[in-house]
């Protein structure tokens, strides 16, 4: 049984041809193999492997490093709360107590009905919007208690345009045939571009 | 900038105008400034063309006359770095840094959000300036929608010529490649992007060589440059580098973007004039902040992201110039500013910061993987009224076993202390250790009485003590 959909398999090809070492692509497939399935199974990185020519465990190893990578199944929608300084100092630590009251969870936890993850995330980049929070990585800026409650009962509604969790980008690279340039492994290259030639230099 | 049509916009989320000639924002206030029409119909892709018909010497000349400083946080000469590659070393890459992740920092999201052809066509400059024969352009993995917003001006800049082959009927050809993270703030350190990029945990790589333009990507030269560098190049490019160090000073000169967060009346992203602008014209300028919230009075501020020592009004009046900054104790790293207020709790603020450099830690150095774990839980005792007078030494000790010696700070006149000059010295490999330290260190040296009234009375040791060798 193959891990990846036949459409997501030629999409894997597609992006391993843009990289002069495929094992680049290992971050970007570990993000397909979460979007297909909502989060990194075993099975995905057996594949993924294979795909770029290492082993599961080297798979593994740099799956493990890095945070928006799940290895057990979570909520529908994973909310990050930033507690980082700027939105600590405009009230973060209330949204995030008011959050947990709301859904009944921890952070770090899932509610029972597996819709929300809550967790408590580092600086987003939106520190001026503080306090703010993430929707599978969209924003919310300055986040008020009624605003959070309001957002819930939205994403528990089916009126919104949040996709689920392990969608990131919903706009995917595409190189035209005819533009592209290709890869080629660096140890091939031994000459200076043609623009730099033609330009006489050699720098 | 030739005549704008179209209906302007209320200003992008947290991105405020004001007077400064308006450099890399110069679209923000259109609704469709992220398409490639809008970018064209304002001069886009003319630096490009323009370059194309200049060899990349004369280009890389005048990056280098314009004195464009990297907006990553080092502060190096973009120009000047582009030279380190090695003569007769092919292939030749550039990474974009658009990881941006330091505590406070909000400004390459927005350029990637609301003008990503203008740092593809920053990367195409570059691109054939130095001859990097191709480009990875690594956005943040937790930016949905800048990933959105850059893939699709990608798709478009491709179909329309100005990328891939033989770009705009020229011999120059480059492939920019969308590549993105998945949340890990230490792979925003160059060497720990290209690790990254490789596909492997993101660690920092050992210095020497300190340049990855010497060996980078695949062992191959490597520019690494932030996405606020490169959006500055078609500007120069196009108005040339004279009428870029018009502006600012001669050693830091053109805008920069900064974001002000925290206790001010309009916290925001503010394109600045470099070098000459104050903290307190930030701060205050009523085109600016316009003041602390509720008038109060204002207690400290971050000066140059989460990693940088902490100033007071007393450094209200330096300007942004790394030369004026460095000697006052701090640093003006990736314009980020966090202003606390006379009501923040010290202690606790920094707490949010060392918790985040203690977290973050890759785990490849001693001092910063044990230190910043020990350095947290001491602080984060402090703050909840659990520790003791001992513990404000030991934070210092276990500091001292990063950054051994005297670590920068600001100068507080009233109470007798002076300043002490960036830099320090470090026993860990990249700047996160040090970073843990650095808002305790601040904070303690700043406002050690908050400390103390935190720990009054707690004389016997609520936890067991920790021995630490120095
Ligand atoms: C821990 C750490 C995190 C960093 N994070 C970023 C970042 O998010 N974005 C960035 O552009 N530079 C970051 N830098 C700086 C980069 O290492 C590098 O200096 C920069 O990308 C070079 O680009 P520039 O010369 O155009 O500024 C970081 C450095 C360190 C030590
Ligand atoms: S200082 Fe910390 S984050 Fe940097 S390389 Fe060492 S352990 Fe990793
Ligand atoms: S501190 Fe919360 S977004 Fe930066």
């Amino acid at each position: 049984m193959k891990f990846f959909t036949e459409e997501n398999s030629s999409l894997a090809e597609e992006i391993i041809g843009r990289y002069p070492k495929p094992r680049s692509a290992m971050i970007p497939l570990l993000h397909l193999a979460q979007e297909q399935e909502g989060w990194v199974t075993d099975e995905a990185m057996a594949e993924i492997a294979e795909l770029v020519g290492t082993t599961s465990a080297e798979v593994l190893g740099t799956c493990s490093f890095y945070e928006m990578f799940k290895r057990h199944p979570v909520g529908k929608y994973v909310i990050n709360i930033c507690t980082t300084m700027s939105c600590a100092l405009m009230g973060a630590g209330d949204l995030m107590e008011h959050a947990e009251l709301r859904l009944g969870v921890k952070s770090g936890s899932t509610t029972a009905d597996g819709m929300f993850t809550l967790e408590g995330a580092e600086c987003q980049a939106a520190c001026t919007e503080a306090p703010c929070l993430q929707v599978n990585y969209r924003h919310q800026y300055r986040v008020t208690t009624n605003q959070f409650d309001a957002l819930i009962e939205e994403l528990s509604s089916s009126d919104h345009e949040v996709p689920e969790h392990g969608v990131l980008s919903q706009i995917r690279q595409h190189i035209p045939e005819n533009r592209f340039v290709g890869v080629v492994p660096p140890e091939d290259v031994t000459a200076a571009p043609v623009w730099l030639n033609d330009n006489g230099s050699d720098q | 900038m030739s005549e704008m049509t179209g209906t302007p916009i209320a200003h992008a989320p947290g991105f405020i105008a004001n007077e400064t000639p308006r450099i890399v924002t110069a679209r923000f206030d259109y609704a469709d400034s992220h398409t490639l029409e809008r970018y064209e119909a304002t001069d886009g892709y003319q630096a490009l063309r323009k370059a194309l018909e200049q060899t990349p010497e004369e280009v890389h000349s005048e990056v280098t006359d314009a004195t464009l400083l990297g907006r990553g946080g080092a502060g190096f000469p973009a120009g000047v770095k582009w030279g380190f590659c090695p003569p007769g070393v092919w292939p030749r890459y550039l990474v974009v840094n658009g990881d941006e992740s330091e505590p406070g920092t909000y400004k390459d999201r927005l350029l990637m959000e609301l003008d990503p052809h203008q740092l593809i066509e920053g990367c195409l400059i570059a691109c054939y300036a130095v001859g990097l024969s191709q480009c990875f352009l690594y956005v943040r993995g937790e930016m949905a929608v800048a990933q959105e917003r850059v893939a699709t001006a990608l798709n478009d800049a491709y179909d329309a010529g100005y990328i891939g082959k033989n770009i705009l009927g020229t011999e120059f050809s480059v492939d920019i490649v969308l590549h993105w993270g998945a949340g890990a703030y230490v792979v925003g350190e160059e060497t720990a992007l290209i690790e990254s990029l490789e596909g492997n945990r993101g660690m920092p790589r050992l210095k020497p060589p300190y340049f990855p333009a010497s060996i980078g990507l695949y062992g191959q030269p490597t520019i690494v440059n932030n996405v606020e560098t490169l959006a500055n190049l078609p500007w120069i490019v196009q108005h040339g580098a004279s009428a870029f160090t018009a502006i600012g000073t001669e050693s830091s000169p053109g805008t920069r973007m900064v974001a002000v967060s925290g206790h001010v009346k309009r916290p925001g992203v503010y394109e600045i004039v470099n070098g000459t602008t104050t903290f307190r014209d930030l701060l205050y300028g009523a085109d600016m902040c316009g003041g602390i919230r509720d008038d109060n009075q204002l207690k400290a501020f971050v000066p140059g992201g989460g990693s940088a020592p902490w100033f007071t009004p007393d450094q209200l009046d330096l300007p942004f110039e790394a030369s004026q900054v460095g000697p006052q104790g701090s640093m003006l790293g990736s314009g980020a500013i966090m202003v606390m207020d006379e009501t923040a709790d010290i202690p606790a603020a920094a707490l949010t910061l060392t918790k985040f450099y203690a977290h973050e830690s890759c785990g490849k150095c001693v001092p910063c993987r044990e230190g910043g774990t020990w350095l947290e839980q001491i602080l984060r005792r402090v703050v909840e009224g659990r520790g003791t007078p001992r513990d404000l030494e030991l934070l210092i000790e276990v500091g001292e076993t990063i950054c051994p010696g005297d670590f920068p700070h600001a100068a507080v006149p009233s109470k007798g202390i002076e300043a002490v000059p960036f830099p320090y010295r470090m026993t860990t490999i990249c700047f996160v250790g040090p970073s843990a330290f650095a808002p305790i260190h601040s904070a303690l040296t700043l406002f050690r009485e908050e400390f103390e009234a935190k720990v009054a009375g707690n004389e016997h040791p609520t936890m067991i003590e920790v021995a630490v060798d120095v």
